[in-house]
Order: C-alpha cells, then structure tokens, then sequence
C-alpha cells in the first residue's frame, strides 16, 4: 500500500517535471534572440512531448518523436541556421506593437480553446479495447489505413522531388 | 493517470505559443521552429483522445504518424524555400521579401 503510493506520487512527479520541460522548451523556442536557443529549444520541447506521448500509454509514437523531429527535423533546421544572419552582429529591437498584438491574438486563442476543452462533457466509447501494440498498427496500416500509407508516402516522394527542385534550380539561375 | 482536460490545455498552450511565434517573428526560420510547435501541438491532442476515448486505441497513433510524415515533407519543402530565397536575397528575413507586394 505505502509504496504504491509512493510510487503514484513518483510517476505524478514525472509527469509535472515533464510538462515544465515541454512548456521552457517552447518558451525558448519562441522568445530568444538567438535562433541556436530556439533550435536548442525546439528539441527540448519535442523531447517532452515524447515523454508525454510515453505517459499516454505509447511507446512507439515516443520512438518516432525522437527520431523523427528530434532527430530529423531538428539538424535539417541547424543545417539551415548557417544561412542565417551572422551571430556576432546585435539584433534589431523587437517592434513593441507587433509583440504585444501577437501575444493579445493568441491568448484570446488560448483562452476560447481551453474554454471548449473545459467545458465540453467528454464521452468514452463504451468498448474500448487496450491494444496499443506495434503488430496491430501495422496490420492496420497494411489492411483498413492503407489509404493513409500510400498517400503519406507520396506526399514524401513529391516534397523530396520539389525540395532538390527548388534548391537546385535557384542555384543554376543565380550562377 | 491524469485527466483528458490536462493534456488538451498542454496542446492547447503549445500550438498557442507557436501561432505567437508564428505572429511575430521576422526571421523565416524562427516561423518554422514555431509551425513545428503547433503541429506538436495538434499531435498531442490527437493522441490524448485516442488514449481516453476511442473504441481502437490505433486510430490516432496512425493519425500522429501521418502527421509526422507532413511535418517532415513541410520542413524541408520550407528549408529548400528559405535556401532559394537567401540566393536570391541574401537575406531570411520576411520584411524584406516584397518583390510580389501590390
């Protein structure tokens, strides 16, 4: 009885601990100068998000998290910051209007979501089955979700077609 | 363990914080870190509902995996655009990218 209880609180404790990561990740993310914090940021915050996704009952999609943003999105993003303006120079002074604006419009967004979130009776399904495996997703992936598959891979191939095309292209026509 | 509203306020604060940097950022890059926030965001979502009320705990762990797929097709669509711009420009920053203002 004792440690379970105690074990409750341990998990609960993780849990906060996970949200506070997610949520200083996301805050350096969006309100540091330097655009390395916010990359830095970004992976703390999406690392979180793979805890939560762990806290949610499913281990897969947490491993997909990490690979996929952390481990993907993430480095192409640093690749990307080499183009961006030199470190050592000192920013421009954020335009106070534009900030203030920015922070009113989305905390009247926040406010009207999480008003529907709290107000909303939500209804489980009445048989719920507890199936969260890996075989399962890919039998569904292959049987009734194939559509998703198929358009999910097309989507790839295109954006990589487009991405070599966009790249390439400007490079010969500024040459 | 914890309760849906929990999560559905987390995401909710997520893809807040991204729309905030998506408003006010002037560096292309800052927007996209931000647009990966809200589709975090929207993914969480997803998968707080899957885990508390659908009949087939599957469902939204194929919808998150579709969604993942986008947001990685999005970034580098978008970072081949911010590499063909800089060429162009030499600069990432949006205020200068007027050429097609009316």
């Amino acid at each position: 009885m004792d440690t379970s209880s105690s074990l409750t609180a341990l998990a609960q404790a993780a849990f906060w601990i996970t949200i506070g990561f997610t949520i200083t990740g996301a805050c350096i993310a969006v309100f540091a100068r330097n655009i390395l914090y916010n990359v830095l940021g970004l992976a703390l915050a999406l690392t979180g998000v793979a805890g939560i996704y762990l806290f949610l009952g499913s281990l897969f999609i947490a491993l997909m998290q990490l690979l996929i943003y952390v481990g993907a999105i993430c480095i192409a993003i640093v690749f990307a910051i080499m183009l961006s303006r030199p470190l050592h120079l000192d920013t421009p002074p954020r335009p106070m209007p534009k900030v203030v604006m920015a922070v009113a419009a989305s905390a009247v967004f926040f406010i009207g979501l999480a008003g529907v979130a709290l107000k909303t009776k939500w209804v489980p399904a009445i048989e719920r089955s507890t199936d969260y495996s890996v075989v399962t997703i890919g039998h569904m992936f292959l049987t009734r979700y194939e559509l998703v598959f198929e358009v999910i891979s097309l989507v790839l191939l295109v954006a990589i077609i487009g991405a070599i095309i966009t790249a390439g292209f400007s490079r010969r026509l500024s040459s | 363990m914890n309760s849906l509203n929990t999560y559905l306020i987390i995401s909710a604060f997520l893809f807040s914080i991204g729309l905030v940097g998506v408003l006010q950022r002037r560096n292309l890059i800052g927007m996209l870190i931000s647009v990966e926030l809200m589709l975090n965001g929207a993914n969480l979502n997803f998968m707080a509902f899957n885990r508390f009320l659908t009949p087939e705990p599957v469902v939204g762990q194929i919808i998150a995996l579709a969604i993942m797929g986008l947001a990685a097709a999005e970034a580098a669509i978008g970072l081949s655009i911010i590499l063909a711009l800089y060429r162009k420009m030499h600069s990432i920053n949006i205020e200068q990218a007027q050429r097609l203002k009316g």
